[in-house]
C-alpha cells in the first residue's frame, strides 16, 4: 500500500506537468491538472493509511 | 570624528530591507518556544537545544551547498528544454556563496534572508517529531533539508525557476507566486514534518491498542502563547522582506502587508478559539496557538496582493482548518504531532497558496496576466504533494536506515533531557505527577 501511494503521488505530479506542457486548450488542461491533483490526494490517503498502527519503535 | 560616506537611495532601501530581515530570527525563536511548551517537561531542554542546533546546522548547510542550488533571479542556472520551453530547474552557483558579492545588492540581501528563513523552515519538523527524535539524527536530517530539499523548491519559486516562469512560458497568470514563503518555507517544512512523523511513529503511550489517542498536554502554555507573539514580529519581517525581494512588490505596500499579516493571524486564532470553545465548552489554548500560527502561514503567500477583508477571510478558513485537521490526523490517521506543525504549516500553507489564486489582485508591474493564476498555484501544490513529499520522505527514510532517528523506548520514557543530555530542564521540580509516575 505504501508503494502504491508513493507511485500515485509521483503519477499525479506527472499528469499535472504533462497537462501543462502538452495541452493548450483551457478546458482539457484544467481538467487534467485537477485529475493530477486528485491522483495525488488518493496517493496521500494510501500513503497515510499504510502508516496507521505503525509504532515506529525497533525492539 | 568619523565621517560616514553618503548613502545612496539604493543603500537606504537595502538597509531598510535588512532591518526587516533581522526580525526573521524572532519567528524561529517563537516557533522554538512553542515546540518546547507543547512538549512534556521531561524533554524541554532537549527540544530547545535541538532548535538551536537546527538553526545553526541549517545556516551552515545552506551556506555551503544550498545557496548554490537556490540563488536569485537573473543569476546562472541550469535549464532543460521541454515542449520548446526552457525549464529552469536548478541554480548553477559555486558552493560557499563564492559567486556572490555580499554588498547591498538585492541578491546579497536575499541571501541574508535565506540564511534565516532556511532555519525557520528546518525548525518546523521539530514540532512534529519532538520527544522521540535523536539529536544527532536531527542535525543530519536538517543538513539534508537545508542543503537540498529547501533550496531546490525555493529556487523554483523564488530563484526564477520553472514554477515562477509559468506565467511567461505557459500563460498561467503571473507564474507561481508566494510573497512570504507559505510554500517554500512552511509547506516544505510541514510536509517534511509529516514524513518524519510517519517514519518515526507516535510517542510511546500516545495511542492505546485500539488506536484511541491519549491526551498528552503541553507542559507550559505561557511559553506557547508568548512564542505566538514572537512569531508575529518574525512574520512581519519575513512577509515584508520576501514581498520586496521575491514578489516585485513596491515599498508603498508595506503597511498593507503588515496589516494583512496581523489580521490573518488574529482572525485565525479567534476562529479556532470559537470553534474549540463551542465544541469543548472552553477554548483550547494550544489549538488556539496553532490557529494563530496557521493564520500567519496561510496569509504569507497572499499578504502583498489582497485587501484586508480577504486577509481576514484567509485567516478564518485557516483557523477553522486547524481543529478539524488535528482531529483527522490523530483520530483517523494515528499521526502523533505534538507541536501541531502539520496542520499549521503544511495544511494552512497549502490553503494559503490556493488563497492567493482565489483572492489575489496583482500590480501591473508583474509579468504575465491575471487569468490562470489559480492554475499556477494549483501546479505549485501538485509539485509539493507529488515531488517534495515523496523526496523528503525518501531522504529521511534512507537516513533512518543508515542511522536510526528514533530514540530508544526506555530513553523516551525517561525523557529526552536525561536520555540525551544527562540533565533535566527543571532539575529542582517534579512538575507533573504523570511525569513522576511514568519514570
Amino acid at each position: 500500500m505504501k508503494f502504491a501511494g508513493f507511485l500515485l503521488l509521483l503519477a499525479g505530479w506527472a499528469i499535472a506537468l504533462t497537462a501543462i506542457i502538452l495541452l493548450r486548450a483551457a478546458v482539457p488542461r484544467n481538467a487534467f491538472l485537477l485529475a493530477g491533483v486528485a491522483t495525488e490526494c488518493a496517493g496521500v490517503v494510501l500513503f497515510a493509511r499504510s502508516h496507521i498502527g505503525w509504532g515506529g519503535e525497533k525492539e | 570624528m568619523t565621517a560616514f560616506s553618503v548613502a545612496t537611495p539604493s543603500d537606504l532601501a537595502a538597509a531598510f530591507c535588512l532591518l526587516l530581515v533581522f526580525l526573521v530570527p524572532l519567528a524561529a525563536a517563537g516557533l522554538a518556544l512553542m515546540n518546547v511548551g507543547l512538549g512534556r517537561g521531561r524533554s524541554a531542554a532537549h527540544t530547545m537545544l535541538a532548535a538551536l542546533c537546527i538553526f545553526a546546522v541549517a545556516a551552515l548547510a545552506y551556506l555551503v551547498f544550498g545557496s548554490a542550488w537556490q540563488s536569485f533571479p537573473g543569476r546562472p542556472a541550469h535549464s532543460i528544454y521541454l515542449g520548446g520551453k526552457a525549464w529552469n530547474w536548478i541554480a548553477a552557483e559555486p558552493f560557499f556563496m563564492r559567486g556572490l558579492r555580499l554588498d547591498n545588492s538585492p541578491a546579497a540581501v536575499a541571501a541574508c534572508l535565506q540564511i534565516f528563513s532556511v532555519g525557520v523552515a528546518a525548525l518546523i519538523p521539530l514540532g512534529s517529531a519532538a520527544e522521540r527524535w535523536r539529536l544527532r539524527a536531527i542535525c543530519i536530517s536538517t543538513a539534508v533539508f537545508a542543503a537540498w530539499t529547501y533550496p531546490l523548491f525555493a529556487h523554483w519559486v523564488w530563484g526564477g525557476g520553472w514554477l515562477a516562469q509559468l506565467g511567461t512560458n505557459y500563460g498561467l497568470g503571473h507564474g507561481f507566486l508566494d510573497a512570504g514563503g507559505a510554500s517554500s518555507i512552511h509547506a516544505v517544512g510541514g510536509l517534511t514534518a509529516l514524513a518524519l512523523t510517519w517514519i518515526l511513529g507516535p510517542r510511546s503511550g500516545k495511542f492505546h491498542a485500539d488506536r484511541v489517542p491519549a491526551a498528552i498536554p503541553g507542559h507550559n502554555a505561557v511559553l506557547v502563547l508568548f512564542g505566538c507573539l514572537l512569531t508575529l514580529i518574525g512574520w512581519l519581517g519575513l512577509n515584508s522582506a520576501g514581498a520586496l525581494l521575491f514578489a516585485g512588490v513596491e515599498f508603498n505596500r508595506l503597511a498593507a502587508i503588515a496589516i494583512n499579516t496581523f489580521l490573518g493571524a488574529g482572525a485565525a486564532a479567534l476562529t479556532t478559539a470559537i470553534i474549540t470553545g463551542t465544541r469543548f465548552g472552553k477554548p483550547d489554548a494550544s489549538l488556539t496557538a496553532n490557529g494563530w500560527v496557521g493564520g500567519l502561514v496561510a496569509g504569507s503567500a497572499a499578504c502583498a496582493f489582497v485587501p484586508p477583508a480577504a486577509a481576514i477571510m484567509i485567516g478564518v478558513v485557516a483557523g477553522a482548518l486547524i481543529p478539524f485537521s488535528v482531529e483527522l490526523l490523530e483520530l483517523h490517521m494515528t499521526t502523533d504531532d505534538p507541536g501541531g506543525a502539520i496542520p499549521a504549516h503544511a495544511i494552512c500553507g497549502i490553503w494559503g497558496i490556493l488563497a492567493l489564486g482565489i483572492f489575489g489582485h496583482f500590480p501591473s508591474s508583474l509579468p504575465g496576466s491575471d487569468s490562470g493564476q489559480l492554475l499556477a498555484q494549483l501546479l505549485g501544490v501538485a509539485t509539493l504533494l507529488g515531488f517534495v513529499l515523496p523526496m523528503t520522505y525518501g531522504l529521511n527514510w534512507l537516513l533512518n536506515r543508515i542511522l536510526p532517528q528514533r530514540a530508544p523506548r526506555d530513553g523516551e520514557q525517561q525523557g529526552m533531557d536525561l536520555c540525551e543530555l544527562g540533565a533535566d530542564a527543571y532539575p529542582e521540580f517534579v512538575t507533573h505527577t504523570e511525569d513522576f509516575w511514568s519514570r
